[in-house]
């Protein structure tokens, strides 16, 4: 081996050259053979498809869209369908996850054991089953409109969906979001002030029931004053099908309740090797310092369990979010499905569309993941 | 005097045997016998009616769907199609071929367990067995009739996928997680935008990539099948987690291993392959199942770039005209067999972890 090779540095940036090279010239063979393969094949390229109509149609849509809009228009649907689903799921699954890993924790051996068998069954079956399960068997047995299932005349269940009421924001709406607002604040503030006369003189201040209070009273005092300027859009029977109201379509369900029912177990594992891994002897000294139950769990033994179980739960929702993308199989409009699915068999346009909903989804991970920075920061334990 | 010691008291009746477990552990307290009221009453409603749909009221003999007359399941259709569900397309003939493939994997496993000898056998065996593997299912050799991949289905297929993505992610991620170690800047920041990008992205958009795009990336005449392109997207994908897997286990090695490697002599590959990796995995094993959980359940997503795994085979003969509105049985039977291997995996990295905290004491 010549002298100059023994030397560890001028190792290193010859191991790089070559890395680097190889990988230049990887990369230049393939868009060699891909541009040669798109001319082949007369595929177009560029992002122009973006501003081209798109001219088919979109089964659910939160914002207005039809045929004759643009691709573009088409990944704006996409993507606000998948962030919505993904809200929803993110707020179901995490009630379900508690519920559940309470359960787990719980001391009654029945709910215990019920708990561990929904964990165990439900984390163990490919979330695409459930999906497909859900809308091929639980939701087709549904009955027809005609027959829809009454729940309190308020709400119906058919076979086209879940028909809800709609709240409707008429003027003088923004009086009782004013009141949220100044509900909030209230409790920001008056929640600083009680932490402050705690740590000065030790007197506790039922903060959790001040601040429910606030946040009912204030709006509710809101929207007596504004003059009741909240109604409700009922659905109701007209022709063939239900009009009016919110809607949520079997699609939704299915990918919603299987997306849920699959990511609470793994929030309730999270929330029980939280609360676990907190010692036991920090709980005996809750005890013996005479604090009640309630007192140990909510001073003691969740601060230190939260620090542990959240960061997992974030990335349980994280992968909720990316695990949406599954109702391809089922055919829910989000950014998959007709992003990445119709619009790129009407282009033919692969390698852009699927660089754009990869972006998509990265960007909203590197999102969660500093929201997951912020907490570890923030939770960090301050040692002096 | 002698005192001989009278025997202690028997604890009252209220507090020995099934007597004092259920005052304990499910009527302790008002709450608690509340919850055991809402526990009973949950499976009220769920197991009896599954019972009898499953078992009391269910169909087991018989040939077609006009059999199935009772309630319950119709699990003549499960019955019939069984070859389709394990094997998918693959010729009725030729059906002794994968069965022995299956068989001889098990008996390696079985072999490998109680083998006590090098692991250099075992490692030829990895290599081995695969080539066996493909010229018994593919054939084209010793008289045996080609039979195409896209014939291949079923639970065949998913095996194939889980076993060939396990088995290819390990030493990709061991690399990856190597170069993201690594103090050279270049290689570093290669492999962290390769693993953090991959992590970012869910798996269908991949596998999108890898039956769509793929394709244009080689000069044309290069083909390759759906399954070769099915199975770059997964291994590609699992390898970015198997390298998160093996990173953790690196950062519960002792700085002093690598002083001690380094005092030693022992050059850079020589110092991971020989001190730092075997250490580092061995910790992160339980994580590593984990991750191939997730891939083995990740194989199901297959289906939706037209691949026929296991899931797929019950969705297409579920709308079989003969089998028309049999998705529940057949659903039911996936998912049973899904769990059967997923949660045998999950016990086996739960063991694995006693085993491995065990031998810390010493």
């Amino acid at each position: 081996m010549p002298a100059f090779l023994r030397d560890e540095k001028v190792r290193g940036i010859l191991y790089q050259l070559i890395t680097i090279t190889l990988f230049v010239v990887f990369l230049f063979y393939i868009a060699q053979n891909t541009s040669h393969n798109i001319e082949q094949r007369g595929i177009k390229t560029g992002f122009g498809f973006l501003h081209s109509t798109a001219g088919f149609d979109i089964t659910e849509s939160p914002i207005e869209y039809n045929p004759s809009d643009t691709h573009l228009r088409v990944f704006e649907v996409g993507l606000l369908n998948t962030l919505i689903v993904s809200a929803w799921g993110i707020f179901l699954s995490s009630l379900l996850g508690l519920i559940i890993g309470v359960g787990r924790l719980s001391k009654n051996w029945l709910i215990n054991k019920i708990s561990a068998v929904y964990i165990e069954t439900f984390r163990n079956i490919p979330v695409l089953l459930q999906i497909l399960f859900w809308y091929n068997v639980v939701l087709a047995m549904l009955p027809s409109v005609r027959q829809s299932i009454d729940i309190f005349g308020v709400f119906y269940i058919n076979n086209r969906g879940l028909f809800m009421p709609k709240p409707v924001f008429q003027d003088g709406a923004s009086i009782v979001g004013l009141g949220f607002v100044i509900a909030f604040i209230a409790i920001y503030f008056i929640s600083k002030w009680a932490k402050k006369r705690h740590e000065e003189t030790g007197q506790p201040f039922p903060i959790f029931i001040v601040s429910l209070a606030i946040l009912i009273i204030l709006p509710l005092i809101a929207y007596y004053l504004a003059g009741k300027p909240v109604t409700f859009d009922y659905p109701h029977l007209r022709g063939f099908n239900f009009q009016g109201g919110k809607t949520w379509t079997p699609e939704f369900m299915a990918l919603l309740f299987a997306l849920s029912i699959y990511t609470a177990t793994f929030i309730a594992e999270a929330i029980r090797s939280g609360i676990e891994a907190v010692p036991k002897g920090q709980k005996e000294a809750a005890r013996s310092l005479g604090l009640s139950p309630f007192q140990e769990l909510r001073l003691v033994v969740l601060p230190q369990a939260v620090r542990i179980a959240i960061p997992s739960i974030i990335n349980q929702y994280l992968n909720l979010i990316k695990n949406s993308s599954l109702a391809a199989a089922i055919g829910y409009p989000e950014l998959v499905t007709i992003f990445a699915g119709t619009s790129l068999n009407q282009t033919g346009q692969a390698l852009e569309i699927l660089l754009i909903t990869m972006l998509t989804y990265l960007i909203i991970s590197l999102f969660v993941s500093l929201i997951l920075n912020w907490f570890n920061a923030k939770m960090k334990i301050k040692e002096r | 005097m002698v005192y001989p010691p009278k025997h202690s008291k028997e604890p009252p009746v209220l507090e020995r045997g099934a007597i004092a477990w259920i005052r304990h552990n499910l009527l302790s307290s008002p709450f608690n016998i509340a919850f055991t009221i809402l526990g009973i009453a949950i499976l009220y409603m769920v197991i009896p009616p599954f019972i009898h749909w499953a078992f009391l009221d269910a169909t087991f003999v018989g040939h077609s769907k006009s059999d199935c007359t009772g309630d319950g399941a119709c699990w003549v259709f499960v019955k019939e199609k069984l070859n389709m569900f394990m094997f998918g397309f693959y010729p009725q003939a030729e059906l002794y071929r994968p069965k022995i493939v299956i068989v001889s994997l098990l008996g390696l496993l079985a072999f490998s367990k109680f083998f006590k000898g090098r692991g250099v056998i075992k490692l030829a065996l990895i290599i081995i067995f695969p080539l066996f593997a493909f010229i018994m299912l593919h054939g084209g050799y010793f008289g045996m009739p080609i039979v195409e991949t896209q014939k291949w289905g079923g639970l065949l297929l998913t095996l194939v996928i889980a076993s060939v993505g396990i088995v290819l992610s390990f030493p990709i991620g061991i690399l990856l997680s190597l170069g993201r170690q690594s103090k050279l800047p270049i290689i570093k920041s290669l492999s962290v935008f390769y693993i953090e990008f991959v992590r970012g992205v869910p798996l269908i958009t991949v596998l999108f990539m890898a039956s769509v795009v793929l394709p244009l990336f080689f000069p044309e005449g290069v083909n390759f099948d759906k399954l070769a392109r099915a199975l770059i997207g997964i291994t590609l994908f699992e390898a970015a987690y198997v390298a998160e897997n093996i990173r953790s286990g690196f950062q519960a090695i002792p700085k002093g291993q690598y002083e001690a490697a380094d005092a030693l002599g022992l050059g850079y590959w020589q110092k991971m392959g020989l001190v730092i990796l075997p250490q580092a995995i061995r910790i992160t094993i339980p994580n590593l199942v984990g991750t191939f959980i997730s891939l083995f359940k990740d194989t199901s997503l297959v289906m939706i770039i037209g691949l026929f795994d296991l899931l797929a085979m019950v969705t297409v003969t579920a709308n079989d005209r003969d089998w028309l509105g049999m998705d529940t049985e057949g659903y039911v039977f996936v998912a049973f067999v899904f769990w059967i291997f997923t949660f045998s995996m999950s016990r086996y990295s739960k063991y694995l972890e006693k085993k491995l905290d065990t031998s810390k004491g010493r």
